[in-house]
């Protein structure tokens, strides 16, 4: 039973839609990039050694927790950091995206979390709600190189909970469109239209154009985010009363969510789940379907595995909006640095995270893997200014939206892409699958309710932070 | 005297059965009691941070099982599995076995090594190879289907093919295990009965209907409870062939157990679910049990 568990979980993705495109993107260069890094690494220590002036300065040990690829490519930012504090010395342990949670729990519960680590921030509110989180507030505040000003605000929200930061943002992740130049083109369309009914009006050119066996764009049914993106870009809150209900059955939440069932109905996009997809590259090379909503780490992936001859013919798009580009949001994904409040070593891990959080060391970070700098100055350099499909993602990363920071998010998000899928397939009516989407949360965050209403009784004045 | 050594004796006993004894109350009893006293409070995400907001809740847990739509989709998703793929599966096991057995096959050894196959080949492994059989555009079983006239359809991502698929998957995987217990069971029957019937001048079909399902009545009763409680835990097929989907259609009592349990961290509520399909399989193997019993007499 284990071993199927984690096999599952490596290959198929049960812990989200995000985890098995990326843990796929990682595997490539695992092999060149395992053995230089630990030569220099040794010869780094070696130096720091030996630069070290006194043998009586005591070394603190900090340990760091990174996820897959990140968890690679750091230990290069790492010797860096080492060389400028030779008193701290870094421990990094690279974890699997596949088991990064549970063992992230298991940590927890057993008392053995690291210093500092990496966190997807859709776990940030589950992280903050079992207590495991240092809030930082305080950090913050005294620090010249961690100012909130300086990310992208969309991502620094979602490292808030009730009021208090748990979370640097460390890298950006987002959704917008990748589309077929070519195919756009042929259909009169020169790029991706910017509002909702023009952007339906070019999916149906399209589908006109390339007929039944193709489609306009590909919306993967095993995906909660373009539903929910569609919610937010509408204007739904997606939950109400302080997290504390579904707001599903809203009418901004209706809108948008009959504009994406129309989409299957009208036969623009495929009713498949992205297990369906055999090849994902060749379908989009085929022109299978003409748009796909993605992520950051598609980009090097459709450089590296579409045919050269059609280098030419993608692009990246911001998504287009109900009411025009500034409605064209998107969700406000990525992993940040949290410190643990049972470590010993605070100080010292939370000069790596600003160490981290240095524009330079962004960028850097960009150039050794590819993910997206949560700081905005960092994307003045020039690399990343000069790319062109870059720049859609820069666009978009200034209209992005957090989903509610609420511990139950992934449960409920499961629920919508249930529901969704339900409506897709003709099985409930659109607006009955909302009402029941509405009911099953409510249910889903009874404990929630309960927790806050008894929460000012059992800890007197703890507005925001819960320290 | 004699008193004293029977005491001696039953004492030396005990002391034998004792390491087995406490292994099973830490490992086994032991588990069990904690995971029933679970299922009476609401043991969450949030108790694992701070215990002191676990509610015990009595039955709530299980009267919000019996009334989530969930739970009923599974359920029946379930019993689709153990009703049509249970006796499916021993079938088809028989079958096996019988052809298997046949005086005049030849390379028995070839034939029961390439049918016992699956049953030691990874799960994992090959849910993706029969994913890729099942695909409705490149799969090898919709090309054939193609060839053949009929319409291709599309196995893992159809509501209503969903189940179908992953029986049809699961058979292949498990009938050789059954496959060997009834080679065996055949290999017991003395060969003197078929060749007296055969005198009486029974044909070959009412030699198999009276000689040999008789005969193999034991093995039946084994094959069954075994097979039947195995079914019931469908669980690895629709992880990873389908995730439950499409729209829950392939979603089993284990995996929304562990959907419960080990991804949103509602423990109390899965360990219930843990305890009522306990109380579905006892039914079941006493049912069973009973029906054997009446033939038999």
């Amino acid at each position: 039973m284990k071993s199927v568990t984690e096999g599952g979980a490596a290959g198929f993705g049960f812990t989200g839609p995000r985890v098995p495109d990326r843990a796929r993107a990682q595997v490539h260069g695992r092999f060149q990039r395992r053995l230089a890094p630990r030569g220099c690494f040794v010869l780094a220590s070696l130096l720091a050694v030996v630069s070290c002036e006194p043998a009586d300065r005591e070394i603190t040990t900090v340990r760091f927790w990174a996820m897959g690829r990140e968890g690679e490519v750091v230990q290069e930012l790492v010797r860096d950091f080492e060389r400028e504090n030779p008193e701290i010395k870094v421990e990094v342990q690279q974890i699997p995206w596949s088991a990064a949670h549970e063992k992230l729990l298991t940590a927890h519960v057993g008392h053995a979390t690291p210093d500092v680590a990496q966190l997807g921030n859709t776990w940030i509110a589950e992280f903050e709600a079992l207590r495991a989180l240092e809030p930082l507030g305080p950090w913050v505040a005294r620090s010249s190189t961690v100012t909130p000003e300086g990310f992208f605000p969309g991502i620094w929200a979602t490292n808030v909970v009730d009021g208090e930061p748990y979370g640097v943002p460390w890298y950006v992740d987002t959704r917008l469109i990748f589309y077929r130049k070519d195919i756009l083109a042929s259909a009169g369309y020169q790029t991706v239209p910017d509002s909702w009914d023009e952007w339906l009006a070019a999916m149906r050119a399209i589908k006109r154009r390339v007929g039944p066996d193709r489609f306009a764009i590909l919306l993967p049914l095993n995906e909660w985010t373009q539903p929910m993106i569609l919610g937010l870009q509408a204007g739904s809150p997606l939950l109400r009363n302080g997290g504390t209900r579904g707001a599903f059955g809203g009418p901004e939440f209706r809108r948008a969510f009959a504009f994406y069932v129309d989409l299957y109905r009208e036969g623009l996009a495929p009713p498949l789940s992205n297990t369906e997809v055999a090849n994902l590259y060749q379908e989009f090379e085929r022109g299978y379907f003409a748009m796909y909503i993605t992520g950051p780490w598609n980009l090097g992936e459709f450089r590296r595995r579409l045919r050269p001859e059609l280098q030419d013919a993608w692009g990246t798009a911001p998504l287009p909006g109900p009411t025009g580009a500034a409605s064209g949001l998107s969700m406000a994904g990525g992993s940040s640095l949290v410190l643990f409040r049972d470590s010993k070593r605070k100080p010292a891990a939370w000069r790596l995270v600003e160490f981290l959080s240095r524009p330079d060391q962004q960028a850097r970070f960009y150039h050794l893997c590819g993910d997206l700098p949560a700081r905005q100055e960092a994307w003045r350099d020039t690399a990343l200014a000069a790319d062109e499909e870059m720049r859609a993602f820069q666009i978009q990363l200034g209209r992005v939206a957090p989903w509610p920071m609420v511990p139950e998010w992934e449960e409920i998000a499961i629920r919508l892409q249930d529901e969704t899928e339900r409506a897709v397939r003709g099985r409930t009516p659109p607006d009955s699958a909302l009402g029941e989407l509405d009911r099953s949360v409510d249910r889903m965050l009874e404990k929630r309710r309960w927790l806050l209403s008894r929460r000012p009784r059992v800890r007197p004045g703890a507005v925001g932070g819960r320290g | 005297m004699i008193l004293k050594n029977q005491l001696t004796q039953t004492r030396a006993g005990w002391l034998f059965v004792a390491p087995a004894l406490a292994l099973i109350g830490v490992f086994f009893v032991g588990p069990v009691v904690a995971s029933l006293l679970l299922s009476f409070t609401d043991f969450d995400i949030y108790a694992i941070g701070d215990l002191g907001t676990a509610r015990a809740v009595g039955l709530q847990n299980y009267s919000r099982i019996l009334s989530d739509r969930e739970f009923w989709t599974a359920l029946r998703n379930t019993f689709t599995f153990v009703v049509v793929g249970g006796p499916l599966s021993v079938m088809v096991s028989l079958g096996a076995a019988l052809l298997v057995n046949v005086r005049l096959a030849r390379f028995k050894g070839a034939f029961r090594v390439i049918f016992f196959t699956p049953v030691v080949t990874t799960l994992v492994a090959v849910a993706i190879v029969w994913r890729y059989l099942y695909h409705p555009r490149y799969g090898l079983i919709d090309q054939g289907l193609a060839r053949l006239g009929l319409a291709p359809v599309d196995w893992l991502g159809d509501p209503h093919w969903a189940m179908p698929a992953i029986i049809l998957f699961s058979v292949w995987k498990n009938f050789g295990y059954n496959m060997l217990i009834f080679v065996a069971g055949l290999q017991n029957i003395p060969e003197e009965l078929y060749e007296a019937s055969k005198i009486d001048g029974a044909g070959a079909w009412a030699r198999f209907r009276h000689v040999t399902v008789p005969a193999l009545g034991p093995t039946f009763l084994f094959v069954g409870i075994i097979t039947m409680i195995g079914q019931f835990q469908l669980f690895a097929e629709p992880y990873v062939m389908t995730q439950g989907g499409p729209v829950r259609s392939t979603v089993s009592i284990i995996l929304l157990m562990y959907e419960q349990g080990f991804r949103w961290w509602r423990m109390g509520y899965a360990a219930a679910v843990a305890f009522i399909l306990l109380l579905i399989v006892l039914a079941g193997t006493m049912l069973q049990l009973r029906l054997q019993r009446g033939e038999q007499r």
